[in-house]
C-alpha cells in the first residue's frame, strides 16, 4: 500500500479528462447532486436580485413615507413596510446587494490572502512556516466576533470598514485550511524530485501546489461566504456593521424588528430570512462541491 | 314612654342606616386605598453602579439600587407629577433669610443608620463638605453647581446652616434636593473618605443585603426607619439586565414588575397587548433631549443663517406625531420640559424658528436662508452616535428633512464609546449631542450652552457672552417671574435668534409596570423618586 | 515525546506574548475614554470639570508611559495576579468568577448537544450517501448555521412566552445550589448553540466515516457478510474519531469567549457580554485580561489536541 501511496495520489492529482460543454456540466450536477444545485439556485437568485435591484425594486429603499409606517403587507407595499415606512421588498431587494458586497469581498480577500500565507507556509516550511504559524496562531485565539468587534472600533463602522473587519478573522482561517492541504502536496515525493531537477520555487508551487489546493480553497470560500453574511449580520445587531440608512439584511433585523416582532412581525420576518435563506445555499453548493470534487477532504 | 312619632321615627332610622353605611364604606374605601404591607418588588436595571458612591458617579444604574438605602437633607415630592416641588426629607423644617442668602434646616430626631448609631447634623455637614469641598483624591460630580456656597455649619446637632455668596433659586431643588447628596456617616467619612465608594450604610428605608457582580443588588426593609409605617414592601431585588428585550421579557412573564428608567413605545404596546389590565402605564415628558451640534469653527455654520436654514427645515410637529410612534421622543419642547414651572407656553414656542406649524414657509424660508448666505446644494457629514435609541429614527428622520431644503446629509455613525472623541476635540461638522438632567432645573438644563470658555461641553464651540449673561441673570434672580422672562430671552436667543443649538424632540418616557405595583408616581426624571419608601405591592 | 511536549509548551509562549502585546496597542488606539465614558457618557456631568477627570485619569495610571503600563501589567501576570478592572476597582478575578462559570458551563453543555447531534447523524448520512437520509441530515445540520443565532434566540424566547406562558429564570445560580434553576436557565441556549456548531462536526464525521468505508478492509468485511463488517467498523471507527474530536475541542474553545450575541438575547451574564461591556467601558485592563484567558484557552486546548495525535501517531513527534 505505502509504495502504490504516491503513484494513486499523482492519479488523483492529475486532472481529469477535458470537461464537456458547460451546460452539460451543469446538468450532471443537478441531476447527481440536487442538493447543490437547490444551493446554487438560492445563491443565483440572490445574485440576481443584486444586479437587477434597480428593476426589481418597486420603491426607492431610502424614501422615508411616515404616512405609511409599519403598514402590513399588502397591494402597494408587498412585504410591509418598516418603522419609517420603507418598502420592506426594495430595501430586501438593495440588501442583497450589501450582503454580497460584504459576503465577497471579505470572503475573497480574507480567503485569498490567507490561501498566500498558507501555501508558504506550506512550501517553505522550517523558520518561516514556524514564525506565519505563531502569527496565525495569535489572531485565531480571539473568538470571531471579538477580533470583528474590536476591528469595527478602531476603524470605524460603515460598509467598507465592515469588509476589512470581517476579512482579518477569515485570514488565519484560510491560512490553517490551506496550508494542511499544501503540506499533504508537499510530502509527495516529486516534489523533491522537482526541486532536483533544478525547477524554481514559483513554478512548482504555481503548478503543483496551487491547482492542488484549488479544491479546498474553493469550498472554504463557500463556507466563507456564509459566515460572512452571518457575521456582517451579527455587527449590525450590535450596532457595530452597515449603518442606516443603508439598506442591509442585518441592519433590518435590529432595533426596530425586534422591537414590532410581535406588532409588525414582517419587519423582521423577510430579512431574517434572505440572511438564512442566502446562507443556507451558500453551505449546501459548498457542501455539494465538497462531495463533487473530494468527499475525504478533511475541511 | 315617649310616643314613638312615625316621621321622627323615619328620621331617626335614615340617621341611623346613614352612620351604618359611612361605617361599612370607610374600612372599604380605606381598604382600597391602604397600602398593603409585605411582598419584595423586583425590577431589572439596564446599567451597573461602577462605585456606591452617589457623590461621584453619574449613572442612574446607580441611583436605582443604591438610593432605597439613603436620605437626602430635601427631596423632591414623589407624587408631583412635574419633578420640581421640593419637600423635606431628613429635614423637618427649614427658614431661608429675606435676603436669600443663609438657609437654616432642622434636622428630624431620631433618624438611625443602619448600623444603629444616630444621625446628627454633623453627619450632613461632612457629607456636604465632601460634596462641596472635596479633598484632593476625591471626585465630586457636582462640585460645579454649588459655587454659590461660601460654609455650611453644624449649629446643634439637629440644626445645619448654608450659608450663601449670591442668592441662587436653584439651590434648593439643584443643591438640596438633588438625589445624589446621599447623607454618610461623618465619623466613617473622618475614618476613610472613601469608604462609601465600595460600601453602603445609610439612613434610608432599605438595608443594604448583597450585590451579585453582573446578576443582582438585594435590599430590605429598615425595621427602624424613621419615616414610622413606612417602607411598606419587605424588600426589593434590582435585576441588571442589559438587553431591553429581555427586559421586556422579564415584565412580560412577571417575573419583574417596574422598569425605572423607560421603554418604547412598541415594547409598551407588546407588554399592554400581552397582559391587558394586568398592566398600568404611566408616561410623561423626560428631561432627557437630542440636540444637533452646529460646529461653529467650521464653515460655512459659522453663519448664522445657515443655521437657520437647519432648524427651519426641521417640521417638528409632523415628527412628533411620526416619531413618537417608534421611537423614546415627543414633545415639541424648548429648554424646559413642557408642564414644568419655567417651560415656555406652546403659543410663545410656536413663534421660535423652527417651531411653527406652517412648515411649507418655513422651508421657503430656509431655501432663502441658504441661498443668501451662498450656500445652496449644501452637503455635510453628520455624526451620530451608535446608540439605536433613539439616535438612529431621530437621524433617519432628520436626514431626511434637510434633503427637503436641498441639504444632501452623509451619515456617520460612531460606536458609542468612541463617540464623545471627536464631539470633544471639535472634529466634526454636525453631530448629534444630548443631554439629561436629573432635576428640572432652568441651571442645571441651560448650562450646556453657556460660552465654549466656560462650558467645555459646549460642542458648538461658540462665544456668545449675551447668553453668558442671560445665564448668570436668571440664576440670580429673586422673583420667579422675572425669572421665567429671562429664561424665554435666553431660549429664544440659542434656538432663534443665533441658532447655535438645534433642539430636536424632548425624549418620552413611558413606564408599562405591573398594575400591582403603586405608590410610584412617574417624573420627567429617571433619577427621582427611587427611594421606594412609599411603594406598595396589591395583590 | 517528552521533547515534543517541552517544544509545543515552548511554542505557547510566544503566541501569547504576541497577543497581550496586540490587545494591549489596540486598546490604547482605539479612541474613547474611560473616565469620560463614566461621567459625561450618560447625559449628565453638565459640572464635572477638566481637573476632576485629570484627577480619576490619574488614579487609574493612565498619565503614566505606555512602557511602564505594560511591564506592571505584564508582571502582575507573572505573580498570577490579573490585576484590578479600571470600571470598578475590583479584582478582576473577581469579576470574573461567576461569569466564567456560566460560561463553561454554557460550552460545555452545547459541545454535548453538538457531539450527540453530530456524531450518529454523521454515520447515519455517512452510511446512507446520497439517499433521501443523507439529504436530510445535510439539510438539518446546515439549517442550524444559517440562521442568525440572535434570530433564533429571539424567537425561541417569543416563543417561550407566547405559547407556554413561561420564562427560563433571569438570574444565574450555580449548579451545585440549585441544579434545577441552573439547566432551566442554561438548557436553551445550550440547545441553540450545540445545534448551530454541530454542523461543522457532523460534516467532519461523515467524511472521515466515507473515508473509513471506502477503505479494503472494509469492503473485504463487506464481502464477507455484516458481522464482520460490524466488528470492523467498530476498530476502525476509532481512528476516524479523531479529525471529529478534533473540530469539537477547537469549537469549546472558541465557545468561552465568543457567545457575545448568544448572552445577550438569553439575557446570561457570561463572558462575552463582560467582554462587550469591557469594550463599551474602556476598561483596558479587563479587556486585556478577557482576550488573554480567552487565548490562553484557545492555546491550551489545541495544545492538549496536538498531544493526542502525537500520542496517537508516533510520525508526528519527529517532525
Amino acid at each position: 500500500m505505502a509504495i502504490d501511496a504516491p503513484i494513486e495520489a499523482v492519479r488523483d492529482l492529475a486532472p481529469e479528462a477535458p470537461p464537456r460543454a458547460w451546460v452539460d456540466v451543469v446538468i450532471r450536477f443537478t441531476r447527481e447532486r440536487p442538493l447543490g444545485a437547490i444551493g446554487a439556485a438560492l445563491v443565483l437568485v440572490m445574485g440576481l436580485a443584486a444586479l437587477l435591484a434597480q428593476l426589481l425594486a418597486p420603491y426607492d429603499p431610502l424614501t422615508n413615507d411616515y404616512g405609511a409606517m409599519l403598514a402590513p403587507p399588502g397591494a402597494s407595499h408587498w412585504l410591509g413596510t418598516d418603522a419609517h415606512g420603507r418598502d420592506v421588498l426594495s430595501r430586501l431587494v438593495y440588501g442583497s446587494r450589501t450582503a454580497l458586497l460584504v459576503g465577497f469581498g471579505s470572503s475573497l480577500l480574507g480567503g485569498t490572502l490567507g490561501a498566500v500565507i498558507g501555501v508558504a507556509s506550506a512550501y517553505f516550511g522550517g523558520r518561516v512556516d514556524l514564525f506565519l504559524q505563531r502569527l496565525m496562531d495569535i489572531f485565531l485565539s480571539l473568538p470571531l466576533i471579538v477580533l470583528a468587534l474590536a476591528l469595527v472600533v478602531i476603524l470605524g463602522t460603515g460598509t467598507e470598514n465592515v469588509i476589512l473587519a470581517i476579512t482579518v478573522p477569515m485570514v488565519p482561517r484560510a491560512a490553517l485550511v490551506v496550508r494542511s492541504a499544501g503540506l499533504a502536496i508537499r510530502e509527495m515525493p516529486y516534489v523533491d524530485a522537482a526541486r532536483a531537477a533544478g525547477f524554481g520555487h514559483a513554478r512548482i508551487i504555481f503548478r503543483h501546489m496551487l491547482p492542488n489546493v484549488m479544491a479546498p480553497y474553493l469550498i472554504m470560500l463557500t463556507a466563507f461566504l456564509g459566515q460572512a453574511v452571518l457575521l456582517e449580520a451579527s455587527l449590525s445587531f450590535l450596532g457595530l456593521g452597515v449603518q442606516e440608512p443603508t439598506a442591509a439584511w442585518g441592519l433590518m433585523l435590529r432595533g426596530a424588528a425586534v422591537e414590532f416582532a410581535e406588532t409588525a412581525p414582517w419587519m423582521g420576518f423577510f430579512p431574517g430570512l434572505a440572511i438564512s435563506l442566502a446562507v443556507f445555499g451558500f453551505n449546501l453548493f459548498g457542501d455539494s462541491l465538497r462531495d463533487a470534487l473530494d468527499p475525504r477532504l478533511r475541511i | 314612654m315617649k310616643k314613638l312619632h312615625p316621621a321622627g321615627l323615619l328620621r331617626t332610622l335614615g340617621r341611623a342606616a346613614t352612620v351604618v353605611a359611612l361605617l361599612t364604606l370607610i374600612p372599604v374605601w380605606a381598604m382600597a386605598q391602604q397600602p398593603r404591607y409585605g411582598g419584595e418588588l423586583i425590577f431589572p436595571v439596564p446599567s451597573e453602579p461602577p462605585s456606591y458612591d452617589g457623590h461621584r458617579e453619574e449613572t442612574f444604574g446607580l441611583i436605582h439600587p443604591i438610593a432605597p438605602h439613603y436620605n437626602t437633607l430635601l427631596r423632591v415630592d414623589p407624587t408631583d407629577p412635574t419633578g420640581t416641588k421640593v419637600i423635606g426629607d431628613l429635614a423637618e423644617s427649614w427658614t431661608i433669610t429675606k435676603d436669600g442668602l443663609t438657609y437654616t434646616f432642622k434636622l428630624r430626631k431620631g433618624v438611625k443608620f443602619h448600623d444603629g448609631s444616630e444621625l446628627t447634623s454633623k453627619d450632613v455637614k461632612a457629607s456636604y463638605d465632601k460634596i462641596i469641598f472635596p479633598p484632593p483624591g476625591v471626585g465630586s460630580s457636582r462640585k460645579g453647581q454649588y459655587r454659590s456656597v461660601e460654609t455650611i455649619e453644624a449649629l446643634d446637632p439637629l440644626t445645619v446652616r448654608f450659608r450663601l455668596k449670591w442668592p441662587d433659586a436653584s439651590f434648593r431643588p439643584l443643591g438640596l434636593a438633588s438625589p445624589w447628596n446621599f447623607i454618610y456617616k461623618a465619623d466613617v467619612l473622618a475614618k476613610d473618605i472613601h469608604w462609601y465608594e465600595k460600601n453602603v450604610m445609610g439612613t434610608g428605608p432599605f438595608k443594604f443585603v448583597e450585590h451579585v457582580k453582573g446578576s443582582h443588588w438585594v435590599g430590605k426593609k429598615n425595621p427602624d426607619y424613621w419615616d414610622k409605617g413606612k417602607p411598606y414592601l419587605d424588600g426589593y431585588r434590582a435585576l441588571f439586565i442589559t438587553s431591553s428585550s429581555a427586559q421586556v421579557a422579564a415584565i412580560r412573564g412577571e417575573r419583574a414588575y417596574i422598569q425605572f428608567r423607560g421603554f418604547s413605545p412598541a415594547e409598551r404596546d407588546s407588554l399592554k397587548q400581552a397582559l391587558g389590565d394586568k398592566i398600568t402605564v404611566q408616561e410623561s415628558a423626560w428631561d432627557c433631549i437630542l440636540m444637533v451640534a452646529i460646529n461653529h469653527e467650521k464653515k460655512p455654520f459659522d453663519d448664522k443663517r445657515v443655521r437657520r436654514a437647519l432648524t427651519l427645515g426641521l417640521d417638528r410637529w409632523e415628527g412628533s406625531k411620526a416619531l413618537s410612534r417608534i421611537a423614546i421622543v415627543k414633545e415639541v419642547a424648548g429648554v424646559q420640559v413642557p408642564g414644568t414651572p419655567y417651560a415656555t407656553p406652546p403659543e410663545e414656542l410656536a413663534k421660535l424658528a423652527g417651531y411653527g406649524s406652517d412648515i411649507n414657509a418655513a422651508r421657503a424660508e430656509a431655501r432663502r436662508l441658504l441661498k443668501e448666505a451662498g450656500a445652496e446644494g449644501l452637503s455635510f457629514t453628520f455624526k451620530n452616535r451608535g446608540t439605536p435609541m433613539p439616535y438612529e429614527p431621530v437621524a433617519i428622520w432628520m436626514i431626511d428633512q434637510w434633503r427637503q431644503i436641498g441639504v444632501t446629509v452623509k451619515q456617520e455613525v460612531i460606536e458609542s464609546a468612541a463617540y464623545f472623541t471627536p464631539l470633544r476635540k471639535g472634529d466634526f461638522e454636525v453631530a448629534m449631542d444630548f443631554q439629561c438632567g436629573y432635576i428640572v432645573e432652568p441651571d442645571l438644563d441651560m448650562y450646556k450652552f453657556i460660552s465654549v470658555d466656560k462650558n467645555p461641553a459646549n460642542y458648538g464651540r461658540y462665544v456668545d457672552r449675551v447668553l453668558d449673561d442671560l445665564y448668570e441673570k436668571q440664576a440670580r434672580a429673586a422673583d420667579p417671574e422675572e425669572r421665567k422672562r429671562l429664561v424665554r430671552q435666553f431660549e429664544k436667543r440659542l434656538l432663534d435668534e443665533e441658532a447655535h443649538y438645534l433642539l430636536t424632540l424632548q425624549w418620552h418616557r413611558i413606564i408599562p409596570h405591573l398594575s400591582k405595583v403603586k405608590g410610584w408616581q412617574i417624573t420627567p426624571s429617571h433619577y427621582l423618586n427611587n427611594q421606594l419608601d412609599a411603594v406598595w405591592l396589591a395583590e | 515525546m517528552w521533547k515534543y511536549v517541552l517544544k509545543r509548551l515552548l511554542l505557547m509562549v510566544p503566541t501569547l506574548l504576541g497577543v497581550a502585546v496586540l490587545v494591549f496597542v489596540l486598546m490604547r488606539v482605539v479612541p474613547g475614554d474611560i473616565v469620560e465614558l463614566r461621567f459625561i457618557g450618560g447625559g449628565g456631568g453638565q459640572f464635572v470639570s477638566e481637573e476632576q477627570l485629570a484627577m480619576e485619569r490619574a488614579k487609574l495610571g493612565l498619565d503614566r508611559p505606555m512602557w511602564r503600563q505594560f511591564a506592571d501589567w505584564m508582571l502582575g501576570l507573572a505573580r498570577l495576579d490579573l490585576g484590578v478592572s479600571m470600571w470598578t476597582g475590583a479584582p478582576i478575578s473577581e469579576e470574573l468568577e461567576l461569569r466564567f462559570a456560566l460560561s463553561l458551563q454554557v460550552a460545555v453543555m452545547a459541545t454535548l448537544v453538538a457531539t450527540l447531534l453530530a456524531i450518529p447523524l454523521g454515520i447515519l448520512a455517512a452510511v446512507r450517501q446520497d439517499t433521501w437520509v443523507d439529504y436530510a441530515v445535510r439539510v438539518f445540520s446546515i439549517a442550524g448555521i444559517a440562521m442568525p443565532s440572535f434570530w433564533l434566540g429571539i424567537l425561541m424566547i417569543l416563543g417561550f412566552l407566547i405559547v407556554f406562558k413561561w420564562l427560563p429564570p433571569m438570574v444565574y445560580t450555580p449548579f451545585w445550589v440549585d441544579p434545577w434553576q441552573n439547566l432551566a436557565q442554561l438548557t436553551w441556549p445550550a440547545l441553540a448553540v450545540g445545534y448551530r456548531y454541530s454542523a461543522v462536526a457532523t460534516r467532519m464525521t461523515r467524511s472521515t466515516m466515507l473515508e473509513v468505508l471506502r477503505e479494503d478492509y472494509i469492503r473485504t468485511a463487506r464481502a464477507k457478510g455484516l458481522w464482520h463488517k460490524l466488528i470492523l467498523t467498530r476498530h476502525a471507527l476509532k481512528n476516524a474519531m479523531l479529525p471529529v474530536l478534533t473540530v469539537i475541542a477547537l469549537e469549546f474553545a472558541f465557545l468561552l469567549g465568543g457567545l457575545v450575541v448568544t448572552e445577550q438575547v438569553f439575557n446570561l451574564n457570561g463572558l462575552g457580554l463582560l467582554f462587550v461591556q469591557a469594550i463599551a467601558h474602556r476598561d483596558y485592563t479587563l479587556t486585556q485580561a478577557l482576550v488573554l484567558l480567552v487565548a490562553f484557552t484557545f492555546i491550551f486546548v489545541n495544545f492538549l489536541v496536538d498531544l493526542a495525535f502525537a500520542w496517537l501517531d508516533p510520525r508526528i513527534r519527529y517532525r
